[in-house]
């Protein structure tokens, strides 16, 4: 056996590992789903059932929590995605010297801890609303929206940096040459160009807002999400419907990952086929007028 | 001091701030001359520059920066009751601060050990986590970045961010059925013989680190991958037909071109851990020591919101000390690690 | 000022300085509807500066420029008659190829029907009828230019503004694309004004040329005075080859001057009339050397150095004798070859009087 071999076999003993440590804690978690044993256990395998998803279809609180889990998601990708792509606008267009302190200020929610930024929010909120006679916006939901979207927004901006970095000013000046306002410039040429990145900040920003737990459990006051039911549920003891809670979470993340990348595959092997296409008339149309039959 | 002259210079400050930033912009614009592009309002056209100024000057002054120092006027004030806030006891002190040192007034302790050391601990279990979760990363971040094909990266960038779709509840609570008294590495262990009572590992706080040690490994895994990635192939190739033995290439070529994401890595993931909540709540025995859920319980369990607020400032602090630490050591600038 | 009212461009003492730096230096000029105008100049020489104050976007720091007699200050580019074709088109990658063409349009409130029948006529008159469906990404390289000229026509212009278009372009391509840019000009008839730093281009598709340097204008002209009478050092080394005797006015008589150089005295047409102690530069024209001059001549001795033979024309390298070791080209055509001594052999080489310039020297040879 040659070193080569034995390097190979090194790597991918790590890659298991890695991956092991990675799947075998979820792996496990998802067969106390199925187990009819009240405690979540693998062993011993007491009898298959589906009684635990069952149960979470019933349990109120759950479905409660899942329900305003998913509207509170709504709202921070309204706020967070248009916040976000006016941030990373105006980065563009800040003067050299005073990005520096912008970006600064625009970042720090993305290095501060989420903890922090729910209690600062609840904290500035409360005494807002008290001293201006608003308390009726002192609302766990609202509270949380807000709180979210302040470092989701950040998370989104960075997105939509990435993409502002290859876009070519001179499309705008093109649009505006062509007799376009500004406005008209906005809509018809950067925002188009944006496209995906709203539609990947947007999921980003969705996803982050349904699976947070630090900000919300100050955020959210009285009120509850699914996070913060489960926490409480953890709390009180384990039993395997929360692992099956896990499973159909994972289910359904993993299915739309897989989608998502078969269709991009999908949409990328069809743009070379058509360029291709167009390289090969290019050739045909500048060959000497003889060679054309 | 009184508090509530402290409330409008708050209020005042990031309207200061706006201020000097416009006033910097036209400054800014008469040196540069013709260079300078055209004005803001004429380039964006008056509806697309409101948008642009409203959303972002409502998300870093009211979302942003106001919160946060509201958060440091409450840690400087007393709790008192509702009838007595703004009256004459209501100034401004560093009572909340003392009382993490040193515990309360009543106390004979010379020092409040239980906060101060468990601030400690978890400032130094975050560091030792973010080298733990660097040592974990960085192979198979250079194995994805460096040596295989681009279909496979893909397939295991979909492996990687899977598991992290799942929220951070039940992330810990996955190891909680790991690792619980009735958990499944116990029942192996009895079953097989090893052991004749059950090892708490969560009253150990195994549990709790090795659940942090899973929790945030995405962070540094793309961190690494995106700043390896950068680097040309080529570079990697020309330093190994130099000779250069393997470890030598690592620290003398890869790591330098990545210390940008090394950095970003290390900060968010230490950020994240010292700020973690769920894995300490979820895995902690009953004498586990995290400095989060103390910031919460004096939010909910001893409803004193200002001790709270200095709590959470106090973590604020010390994340902001670690990130320029950081910044310093590797010899970067915030732009080049928040990406 | 009548001349400014009937010309389709006036620029009136353009300047424009970015901090420190003059981009564009005191730039004054007419174009006339219908002509077809290129500024030559090497990149960083302000061409591009100007060509964006025309369209707009840029302001100048100083003097005026007129569209159609009509003062342009304070106009945007969305609200001057000019169309721009970009260095990288700047086609639209979202929209079809119709879509592309018909944008001008659709923000001038169009109705789509308009719209059709104008797209149509257009992709006939780049030759790409029946493509308007296509993504843009799907075009070639040449197809896409097209789609930016038609782009660019489709909104009526009075002055269509290119610049360097064509540089991206494979040389086949790019001669294809020359013949097919004058084509559609001459169909159009409007004033085409075309910024390149190939001087082939420049001299074989406009109408007039203007040549800058630094951010100057040197020279304004048709092809043949730019490359047959230049007016400065820079317009006669930039455009075309030449060759450069660097040196003093010793004598100046009717229309001649004798230049004092480093391979010895040389007599050329003293075109700007330059006085006895005038720094010069002396140039000749490889084509105007030829080998064993006649004694009217002006003649240069030396070694042929190396012969290149490259079918209609030969190239002879030639080592002139005297201090600084200068080198000189000669352009022969196919008959005129026989003459040529072997290389490596001592020879004389020369050419008329009247065939060479003497010019100011100012900047020339210092960088």
């Amino acid at each position: 056996m040659n070193t080569a071999t034995i390097n190979r076999i090194a790597v991918w003993f790590y890659i298991g590992l890695f991956f092991l440590y990675l799947f075998g804690p979820l792996a496990i978690m998802g067969i106390t789903a199925f187990n009819s044993s009240s405690y979540p256990q693998v062993y011993p395998f007491e009898g298959f059932t589906l009684k635990w998803f069952d149960g979470l279809l019933n349990d109120a609180d759950i479905v409660y929590g899942l329900r305003n889990s998913l509207w509170i998601g709504f709202l921070v990708v309204l706020v967070s995605v248009p916040v976000g792509l006016a941030a990373a606008i105006l980065m563009t267009q800040v003067y050299a010297r005073a990005r520096s302190f912008y970006y600064l200020i625009v970042v720090s929610p993305v290095l501060t801890p989420g903890v922090i930024i729910g209690i600062s929010t609840v904290i500035f909120w409360r005494e807002m609303t008290g001293a201006t006679g608003t308390r009726f916006l002192y609302d766990g939901t609202l509270m949380t929206v807000v709180a979210q979207s302040s470092f989701i927004s950040a998370y989104t901006m960075l997105i939509f940096l990435a993409r502002l970095q290859r876009f070519d000013r001179a499309q705008e000046e093109a649009a505006l040459d062509l007799g376009a306002s500004h406005p008209q410039v906005f809509l018809h040429i950067l925002l188009p160009f944006m496209r995906p990145a709203i539609l990947s900040a947007a999921a980003l920003a969705f996803l982050s807002s349904f699976e947070n737990y630090n900000t919300t459990t100050f955020s959210i006051l009285a009120d509850k999400t699914l996070t913060t039911v489960l926490a409480g549920r953890l709390r009180q003891g384990t039993t395997p419907a929360i692992s099956a809670l896990a499973v159909l979470i994972i289910a359904v993340t993993f299915l739309g990952a897989v989608a998502f990348e078969l269709v991009k595959r999908r949409e990328e092997a069809a743009k070379a086929a058509r360029l291709r296409q167009a390289q090969r008339e290019e050739d045909r149309s500048l060959a000497p007028a003889g060679m054309k039959s | 001091m009184h508090s509530s002259a402290g409330h409008s210079l708050i209020l005042a400050l990031p309207l200061l701030v706006t201020a000097g930033f416009i006033l910097f912009s036209l400054l800014e614009r008469r040196r540069l001359g013709a260079l300078a592009p055209v004005s803001f309002w004429r380039r964006n056209g008056i509806a697309i520059s409101t948008y642009l100024v409203v959303a972002v000057g409502l998300w870093t002054v009211i979302m942003i920066v106001l919160p946060q120092l509201y958060m440091i006027d409450l840690s400087l004030r007393p709790k008192l009751p509702p009838n007595q806030v703004g009256g004459p006891k209501d100034v401004y002190t560093l009572e909340n601060y003392r009382y993490f040192l040193y515990g309360s007034t009543t106390s004979t302790a010379a020092w409040n050990t239980t906060h101060i050391k468990a601030f400690f601990l978890t400032i130094g279990a975050s560091v030792l986590v973010t080298l733990l979760n660097f040592v974990l990363c960085y192979p198979l971040a250079f194995y994805m970045a460096q040596v295989t094909t681009r279909a496979r990266v893909r397939i295991f960038m979909l492996l990687l961010i899977t598991p992290y779709w799942v929220n951070e509840v039940l992330r810990a609570f996955a190891f909680r059925v790991l690792l619980g008294s009735q958990g499944v590495i116990n029942t192996i262990l009895l079953k097989l013989g090893l052991i004749d009572q059950p090892i708490d590992f969560l009253g150990l706080d195994v549990g709790l680190y090795a659940g942090l040690a899973y929790a945030y490994l995405l962070m540094m895994m793309f961190s690494l991958y995106n700043a390896i990635e950068s680097l040309d192939r080529n570079q990697v190739e020309a330093a190994r037909d130099l000779g250069a033995p393997w470890w030598y290439i690592h620290w003398s070529v890869v790591m330098p071109h990545a210390k940008p994401g090394i950095a970003s890595g290390a900060t968010l993931v230490f950020m994240l851990n010292a700020g973690a909540l769920a894995a300490p709540l979820v895995l902690g025995g009953p004498r586990t020591l995290w400095f989060t859920p103390i910031v919460y319980d004096r939010f909910y369990q001893a409803f004193n919101w200002q001790q709270g607020a200095a709590y959470a400032f106090i973590l604020l602090l010390a994340c902001i000390v670690f990130v320029l630490l950081v910044l310093r050591l590797f010899r970067v600038g915030l732009g080049e690690i928040a990406r | 000022m009548t001349a400014a009212l009937t010309a389709a461009i006036t620029l009136d003492h353009v300047s424009v300085r970015f901090g420190d730096f003059t981009a564009v230096d005191d730039a004054s000029l007419q174009i006339a509807p219908g002509e077809f105008f290129s500024f030559l100049g090497p990149s960083g020489c302000g061409k591009t500066t100007l060509l964006r104050t025309i369209s707009g976007f840029v302001e100048p720091t100083q003097g005026r420029v007129l569209l159609d007699g009509r003062d342009m200050q304070g106009i945007g580019p969305n609200r001057r008659p000019t169309a721009l074709i970009f260095q990288n088109l700047a086609l639209f990658p979202m929209m079809s190829v119709a879509d592309n063409i018909a944008y001008g349009l659709r923000v001038r409130g169009l109705s789509r029907r308009e719209r059709n029948a104008k797209v149509e006529s257009l992709l006939d008159l780049i030759a790409l009828p029946d493509q308007g469906g296509k993504r843009v990404d799907e075009l070639s390289g040449g197809q896409k230019q097209r789609v930016a000229i038609a782009r660019a026509l489709a909104v009526e212009p009075k002055v269509l503004l290119l610049d360097e278009p064509l540089s991206a372009l494979d040389l086949k391509l790019r001669q294809h694309m020359r013949n097919e840019l004058r084509a559609i000009q001459r169909r159009v008839g409007i004033t085409f004004i075309y910024i390149t730093h190939d001087q082939g281009e420049a001299l074989t598709m406009s109408d007039r040329i203007a040549v800058m340097n630094r951010g100057v204008i040197e020279q304004i002209g048709d092809g043949r005075t730019i490359y047959e009478a230049p007016r400065t050092a820079f317009v006669a080394s930039f455009v075309g080859e030449n060759n450069a005797f660097i040196g003093r006015v010793v004598a100046s008589e009717a229309g001649a001057a004798v230049v004092e150089t480093s391979i010895g005295l040389l007599r050329g047409r003293n075109a700007r009339g330059l006085v006895k102690g005038s720094e010069a530069v002396l140039f000749v024209r490889p084509e105007m050397l030829r080998p064993n001059p006649p004694a009217d001549h002006q003649w240069i001795a030396g070694q042929v150095a190396e012969i290149a033979y490259e079918g209609s024309l030969t190239h002879v390298a030639f080592a002139a004798a005297g201090t600084g070791g200068l080198k000189l080209t000669m352009t022969l055509a196919r008959g005129d070859t026989a003459a040529i001594p072997a290389a490596g052999t001592e020879a004389a080489i020369g050419y008329r009087a009247e065939d060479a310039l003497v010019l100011p020297r100012e900047t020339f040879g210092q960088d």
